[in-house]
């Protein structure tokens, strides 16, 4: 390798090539030593703020599952249809049929499948409300139709506040003037899906090709129109497959605003963990694994349908 | 307008069959789709029973969160104690003992005077009867045995609620007149005590008074007195702030960093075994399937409230998202480089890292910003079900149904939080991948 003689030109190069390099790797070096200091400064203060300290309790992490197993493993499969259990004692640990959900005299919806469809119906409610009016305000949002920079900022800061929210205060203060219930929910999930739909709307239309637009200009279209027509064909594909990923995200978000008063599934669910109901959290577990995957698998395959692959590419991050 | 021929018409028509003829869907989907979701949420506004929990709401309450959020109100009760007034003030007070108060102005008789806004709307309240002033006129409401009477003919500022008497003065207050008290509240525009509280010795020092504390060197004195307030607890919401923030930090580090070497396994360009790929993948999944607030409630049962569980539920479903993500970008690398780097006889380990990660960081990195990001937005959510943070004690505000102050203090520290990581990581993201690619 050495032996090879270069000429004095690719000398200095080679020199220049070198003395980048090793200019890089210092600054990588620091940026890594930075992130290290970082990150053990949060752990140590994680750790000293934490009620339980990690490494004394790292050994008793699994200890509460080895209480926490029902008493056969068909318990699960009963707590999960309200299927009444040889265990029953009066007590509510056991107690599986009472919250049957009855639709005819002998024909009944299992609580926690109603509950989760409470869950998912919140998603999909809160999914069309917040689509529909992002829907509306992306237009007013992107450079590419609107001149104006005023209503383009106002309507950028007002999607920013949106997503930023945090979703428990708009479900608490809810709660406090409706009561415990979806509705407060609803609200919650759609206000933040109208700001982060909103965003990935605009940044959309921002990219699409402007020259249909600007035929429809040139015969003398109104600006209606020339959304209507020049704009909305090219971008509604894309829009039905980001309102898919967002409501799988929908489904996640609903489940845990239920369980800070929501209701749904999330609030069963943190009630039975809490309450040392085994069969009932697994069942529950189980449940909610199922009906994501579904959900997931479902809108997965609807979207490479409608866009094929790109949709998995853009905006990812969004969530 | 000119109209086309016949012929040409025809002409068109079967030229472009697709424009003429369109399918049902293709003409009426758009329409039938908004049909049936309006269907839908005709559906959902029954099963939600919508109607009756809007009806049931305690919307006058509503109105009175929302002003709290942006203004606090002083509620003594006045007291008739002998043919004396005394002023009551809850354990909450907003004002020292003995500070004098310039709206509350105690007689020599034994009565006293609170003023709502200017002089022309006030009460002038002794035992035996209460002048309510509106703009200006005196309406007497008499106290008796059985409690207080309103004037014939009041105003509708003024009302009779069996024994007691409603005056209200809009946003500058209101009063409830009974036959042994007088329940007065009084609103003012912003935060009270924000600065310092009622025991500090620096009580009553507005925002340019402590930045004249702070110019002529007592600013030592100035921070402990502003952290240690009893009333805003700014010590421990900031701790509390700081915590949520060492979740999602700590959290999506590790995640990353587990699901980096992880995804070199998932990938089946780099590793051709289809079983250690299948299985690698099917585990990524599974992590990233089970809800995050399960998760947190797994992990709060383990290690007690605090961050700990918090990062850990952070870990284990960002790990399963990252590691999905990450396969997916080094599948889509470009072979060629691979391929060079292997034509001059390197290691696998060293076509990896020359041939492969120079092309995958940038993404890698980007979208574990990302993932910081929208984790320190979920880590105040797992916060309140029970990981601790700055989401438990948004909670524990909004409980107590009086802190909504407190609640907007937080809603702000957390708004200015997001955005200053929001502009952060786009700006790391433009350097590391360039502007054009979020």
């Amino acid at each position: 390798m050495t032996d090879v003689a270069l000429s004095p030109a690719s000398q200095t190069l080679l020199r220049h090539y070198r003395g980048q390099v090793l200019t890089r790797r210092i600054y990588s070096v620091i940026g890594v030593v930075l992130v290290v200091v970082a990150l053990l400064a949060a752990m140590n203060y994680a750790n000293a703020a934490n009620s339980g300290k990690f490494f004394e309790r790292l050994p008793y992490l699994f200890d509460f599952l080895k209480t926490f197993t029902p008493n056969d493993p068909m318990e699960i499969f009963r707590a999960m249809f309200d299927i009444e259990s040889p265990y029953y004692d009066g007590s509510l640990k056991f107690d599986y049929t009472s919250d049957r959900h009855y639709l005819t005299e002998s024909l009944y919806i299992p609580n926690f499948v109603y509950q989760l469809i409470i869950t998912v119906n919140i998603a999909v409610v809160s999914t069309i409300i917040g689509g529909s009016i992002a829907f509306g305000l992306c237009f007013f949002a992107s450079a590419n139709l609107v001149g104006a920079g005023v209503v383009r900022w106002i309507v950028r800061r007002i999607m920013e506040v949106l997503r930023a929210f945090p979703e428990i205060v708009i479900a608490g203060l809810l709660t406090a003037v409706l009561s415990i219930g979806p509705i407060a929910a609803i609200a919650a999930v759609s206000l933040h899906t109208i700001g982060a739909l909103g965003k990935l709307f605009f940044e959309v239309v921002e990219n699409a090709d402007m020259k249909p637009e600007e035929g429809l200009r040139s015969v003398g279209a109104t600006w209606l129109e020339r959304v209507r027509f020049a704009i909305l064909p090219q971008v509604l594909p894309n829009f039905v497959s980001y309102t898919l990923l967002r409501t799988e995200i929908n489904v996640r978000a609903s489940t845990i605003i239920g369980a800070v008063g929501g209701g749904g599934i999330g609030e069963v669910f943190r009630l039975s963990i809490g309450r040392d109901h085994a069969a009932k959290t697994y069942a529950i577990v189980i449940l909610l694994l199922v009906t994501v995957v579904c959900i997931d698998q479902f809108s997965g395959w609807l979207r490479r349908r409608l866009v094929g692959n790109q949709s998995f590419e853009l905006g990812r991050g969004a969530a | 307008m000119t109209a086309i021929s016949m012929a040409e018409r025809n002409r068109l028509e079967t030229k472009y069959p697709a424009v003429f003829h369109q399918g049902f869907m293709r003409r009426w989907g758009l329409l039938v789709g908004i049909g049936l979701a309006l269907a839908y949420l005709v559906f959902c506004w029954f099963f939600f029973s919508v109607g009756p929990a809007l009806q049931n709401g305690k919307w006058d309450r509503a109105g009175i969160y929302i002003q709290d959020w942006y203004s606090w109100r002083a509620q003594p009760r006045l007291r008739f104690e002998d043919g004396v007034v005394v002023p009551q003030w809850s354990s909450r007070g907003q004002y020292a003992e003995g500070a004098e108060i310039d709206w509350l102005t105690p007689h020599a008789d034994g009565g006293m005077t609170a003023t709502f806004g200017g002089a022309e709307d006030r009460l002038e309240i002794s035992t035996s009867q209460v002048d309510v002033y509106v703009d200006g006129v005196a309406w007497p409401v008499m106290i008796t045995e059985d409690g207080a009477l309103a004037p014939g003919n009041p105003p509708a500022n003024i009302e009779q609620d069996g024994s007691k008497v409603l005056v209200s003065y809009g946003f500058a207050g209101q009063a409830e007149i009974r036959g042994n008290q007088v329940a007065v509240q009084r609103r003012f525009l912003g935060w009270a005590n924000f600065l310092y509280d009622t025991r500090s010795p620096l009580w009553g020092n507005d925002l340019f008074d402590t930045i004249g504390l702070v110019v002529s060197g007592h600013g030592q004195q100035v921070l402990e007195e502003w952290l240690g307030n009893r009333a805003w607890q700014h010590a421990d919401i900031l701790a509390k702030l700081m915590q949520t923030l060492v979740m999602a930090f700590v959290g999506t580090l590790f995640a990353t960093l587990i699901a980096f070497p992880l995804a070199f396994v998932a990938a089946r360009t780099i590793t051709p075994n289809r079983a250690a790929n299948w299985l690698m993948k099917r585990g990524f999944d599974f992590l990233r399937s089970i809800d995050m607030l399960i998760w947190a409630l797994f992990f709060t049962r383990g290690f007690g409230p605090g961050p700990i569980p918090g990062i850990a539920a952070i870990l284990f479903t960002d790990t399963g998202a990252l590691g999905k993500v990450y396969a997916e970008a080094l599948e889509n690398v470009d072979d060629k480089q691979r391929e060079g780097v292997r034509s001059v006889g390197a290691s696998p380990a060293s076509v990896n890292r020359f041939g492969v990660v120079p092309q995958v960081l940038p993404v890698f990195i980007s979208q574990s910003l990302y993932f910081w990001e929208s984790n320190t937005r979920s880590a105040t959510i797992i916060g309140a079900v029970g990981a601790g943070g700055i989401g438990l004690k948004l909670l524990e505000a909004m409980g107590t149904n009086s802190d909504w102050d407190k609640v907007a203090y937080m809603v702000l520290l957390i708004l200015g939080v997001v955005f200053l990581f929001d502009n952060v990581s786009n700006a790391i993201r433009s350097r590391l991948i360039g502007p054009a690619a979020h």
